[in-house]
């Protein structure tokens, strides 16, 4: 096994170096194909298109007697292109669904490729080996020949990539905003799965028409994970695509048996999990941290504001136990002796006997979520949005996220209107003479 | 006794498997979950492969287990890559199944020593040596495994079914009326997938991904093409199975080649056969609609034609062509539409030119008083002059008497908007 790492690795052998390339066209034109492919929710299709190319390729056999790649590529597509046809017509005529008309074609094409497949073997005799590397592929079985095949196809699609950018764009984003300026996105449709068949066409011998499809759903939806912006996840998407490519084919050329096409999804798998945990901003472990920022921003400024409810009823403490911050909370003792302690640590509080006051950082940050929490609760009353005693609760969930330019807008729309003073918001369930007065009726 | 040879038993079990799937596949079809159906049949495969793994012979309950794991797994992958991850629903369904296949052929042949399965053999199964996996217990035959094991699956996908027809019946057309009547729907939906997890395992083992992925999907939809009620797509889903069993032997001992793969190829003839002759859904029913309407319309026009002209010119007839001409479609039609209005006595022919019959003036005012009132309704809500005419074109068709009589009410006027008459009720 070493021995065949080590001469894989060391590129001596002009095989080796065409099986790599070749598997890095393919894991790359999938990835870039599978960006636009995804987007536009046709992933299954191309599932059904690859399985739909293999009684193409026994056809072109059994008709031609021929095994050169091209020829078999051209009945694969035909009966690629005939699958995906037959799919737009069932879905448009009958009131089969799109999920049962990929089914359909999927399984019933595939099954007529077998049958052509084994009767083949089974008549063929010695000839005919080589087509069922179709089934889940054999990156290598490439030669100089394929490779020149593979690299027309990858240049063709790279090339109308590159100048239908734009148009893939607004197709995917916005198709009506597409069609107002003029072009047709059934035309553009037409255009993408063509290349779809394209690239499909590209991997059938390496991965084979089993997993190919993975080929153009795996990296892209990896891709997703690291970037809001098409181009970037494109390249990203590519870049994904051609390593899997490359790792995928390296590994099974490690042992004699193994067929690429699972060993490559597999790896494109891999960078797929990977992207969906460590990814920034989309990653789950990114988004794990920031909804545990927020919980923990979400209690503190609680336990803050907690404190300055107390002092506004007993203005001579200037500490509180935590058994009179629980019942303030709601929450259980233990639970605010353990965040106290936290709060301690990181600068808001400070223990005092058996209680709790606030630093100078803790009581700047329970001035601001206490003046949140009121100027919400009288905008939501004032506006007449809700009652008076139906206003705590939404304004407990939206006092953590008012920023200070919010803040100041409430402060002008509550003092010009109102005359409240922003310097005096006081609890609303207090003062609710204050506007039976102003004339909320 | 009789003799039961080889090919008996094939075809019961591959009466038993598309039975089977059929009669489950259905459901997905119909809850449109169908490709859900096509991951579960290829993501169970690691389960078998594991199972037979580590049981080193065909033992049933390590990879009925084995594959009911893998089931479940793939439908809370699935779940979660879609809703918890942010995956477009087909992508999550593409990353998973392809992921645990992929994962199945690899173990396969890494340990093909141990693993009593290949590659080829995972696709299209191995039916064709059903008759020789037998079951033995103790001294005595019991005749095939594999007819055993269906067996039972068939039956307890049948009792599912009877059992729940309600629930089932109701989940699938009518989610939320199921929740609203107290039908657990998630439960339904757990239990369905559960059902079709078993089956898939158990048929995968003799007929393959491809047959399972095609029983499961192929005869529901194609009796979804015969019939709205549920009960006759099942029996008619489940028959389509059992005659691709049989079609699928034949053909492949006809024409040497795997049986699996040619049951496919039965049903998916089945499938094609009911896309063109299906009496409402299918190609040649759609086309004869077509056909027959279209020669209404153009005998509509003509006769519309015709009496438009006498409004101006009593006594003037029509050429052939001219009359052609006016009906606006396909030649052909038109030729078959004239035809027709002679043969209905409607129109009269006089040295090769047409005037109305006496039959046909009274049908052709019909129609006009129908154009003329859809147009002065029309107008009446304020489409200007120049655009009611194409629409009333279009509906002049479908206006019955009651309709007629409430535009009529509608209109108050005499005229259309052009100011011609409309002409009277008879």
């Amino acid at each position: 096994m070493v021995e065949n790492a080590l001469r894989f690795l060391s590129l001596a052998d002009a095989n080796v170096r065409f099986v790599l390339l070749g598997s890095l066209l393919i894991g790359a034109t999938g990835g870039l194909l599978g960006s636009f492919a995804v987007l536009r929710r046709r992933s299954l299709v191309g599932d059904a298109l690859a399985h739909a190319a293999l009684p193409g390729v026994a056809l072109a056999y059994l008709l031609t007697g021929s095994k050169a790649l091209p020829i078999l590529l051209l009945g694969a597509t035909i009966s690629g292109v005939f699958g995906v046809l037959v799919i737009q017509f069932v879905t448009t005529y009958t009131r089969i669904k799109a999920d049962s008309a990929i089914g359909i074609v999927l399984s019933v094409f595939f099954g007529i490729g077998i049958v052509l497949l084994t009767h083949i073997q089974r008549v063929g005799g010695g000839n005919q080996s080589g087509l069922d590397k179709f089934l889940f592929g054999q990156a290598a079985a490439m030669v100089g020949d394929d490779l020149v095949v593979m690299t027309v196809l990858a240049a063709i699609i790279i090339a109308a990539v590159l100048f239908f950018y734009k148009e893939f764009k607004a197709l995917i984003f916005d198709p009506g905003f597409f069609s107002t300026l003029g072009f047709s996105s059934r035309r553009t449709d037409v255009l993408l799965m063509g290349l779809i068949v394209l690239t499909v066409m590209v991997g059938l011998q390496a991965v084979g028409v089993v997993l190919i499809a993975a080929m153009l759903i795996t990296p892209a939806v990896a891709a997703r994970f690291w970037s809001e912006r098409l181009g970037t996840m494109v390249l990203v998407s590519t870049a994904f695509g051609g390593a899997s490519g490359v790792v995928g084919t390296f590994i099974s050329s490690l042992a004699p048996r193994i067929p690429t096409g699972p060993v490559m999804v597999l790896v494109a798998t891999f960078f797929f999990v990977v992207s969906a945990l460590v990814a920034p901003r989309r990653g789950l472990i990114s988004r794990w941290r920031r909804e545990r920022h927020n919980r923990q921003r979400e209690s503190r400024q609680h336990f803050l504001r907690a404190y300055f409810e107390l002092a506004e009823k007993d203005r001579e403490s200037r500490s509180f136990s935590t058994s009179a911050l629980a019942v303030e909370l709601g929450w259980k003792a233990a639970r605010v002796e353990r965040l106290g302690r936290k709060l301690a640590r990181q600068g808001y509080t400070e223990r005092v006997g058996a209680g709790w006051t606030l630093m100078q950082r803790g009581f700047d940050e329970g001035l601001f979520i206490v003046k949140s929490h009121r100027l919400w609760e009288h905008y939501l009353y004032y506006r007449s949005i809700l009652d008076a005693d139906h206003v705590d609760r939404p304004a407990d969930e939206v006092e953590h996220l008012l920023t200070p330019e919010i803040i100041e807008r409430l402060e002008q729309i509550l003092s010009a209107e109102r005359g409240i003073d922003p310097q005096q918001v006081v609890n609303i369930h207090g003062s609710l003479s204050h506007y039976r007065r102003g004339g909320r009726e | 006794m009789i003799a039961i040879d080889g090919a008996f038993w094939i075809v019961l079990t591959g009466a038993l498997a598309t039975g089977s799937c059929a009669l489950l596949g259905t459901f997905l079809v119909l809850r449109k979950m169908s490709l859900l159906g096509d991951a579960l049949s290829h993501a169970v495969l690691p389960g078998i492969a594991i199972a037979f793994l580590f049981a080193d012979s065909r033992a049933i309950v390590p990879m009925f287990v084995g594959a009911a794991i893998c089931g479940l797994v793939t439908t809370l992958l699935v779940e979660t890559f879609h809703r918890k991850w942010n995956v477009q629903e087909d992508a999550s369904i593409g990353i998973v199944f392809t992921a645990l296949f992929a994962l199945g052929v690899v173990i396969i042949t890494v340990f093909a020593g141990q693993v009593d399965l290949d590659q080829e053999c995972v696709l299209y199964g191995e039916i064709a040596y059903t008759p020789w996996d037998l079951l033995i217990l103790g001294d005595s035959e019991y005749g095939p495994r594999p007819v055993w094991i269906l067996s039972g699956v068939f039956l307890l996908d049948l009792f599912f079914v009877l059992f729940f027809y309600k629930e089932l019946k109701i989940a699938s057309f009518d989610p939320a009326m199921a929740v609203a009547v107290g039908i657990n729907a998630t439960l339904m939906h757990y239990l369905l997938m559960g059902a079709v997890s078993l089956t898939t395992v158990a048929a995968f083992e003799s007929v393959g991904a491809i047959l399972v992925v095609a029983m499961l999907i192929v005869p529901g939809a194609t009796a979804y093409l015969w019939s709205d009620k549920l009960h006759v797509i099942l029996v008619l889903s489940v028959s389509f199975g059992f005659v691709s069993a049989l079609g699928g032997y034949w053909m492949a001992s006809l024409w040497d080649s795997s049986i699996a793969g040619a049951m496919v190829a039965v049903v998916g003839a089945i499938f094609f056969l009911s896309l063109l002759i299906s009496p409402n859904q299918g190609v040649v029913a759609r086309l004869w609609q077509r056909v027959v309407f279209s020669l209404q319309v153009a005998q509509d026009h003509m006769l519309l034609a015709l009496v438009r002209r006498s409004e101006v010119e009593e006594q003037y007839r029509f050429s052939r062509d001219e009359l052609m001409e006016m009906a606006s479609v396909w030649r052909g039609v038109a030729v078959l539409a004239l035809r027709r209005l002679e043969r209905r006595a409607l129109v009269e022919r006089y040295n090769d030119r047409f005037h109305l019959a006496a039959a046909g003036r009274q049908e052709a005012l019909r129609l006009l008083r129908n154009h003329r009132l859809w147009e002065a309704y029309l107008s009446g809500l304020g489409l200007p002059e120049d655009h009611v005419h194409d629409p009333a074109d279009a509906v002049e068709h479908f206006i019955g008497r009651e309709l007629a009589a409430e535009l009529d009410a509608e209109v108050e006027v005499q005229t259309d908007p052009q100011g011609k008459q409309i002409p009277p009720s008879e």
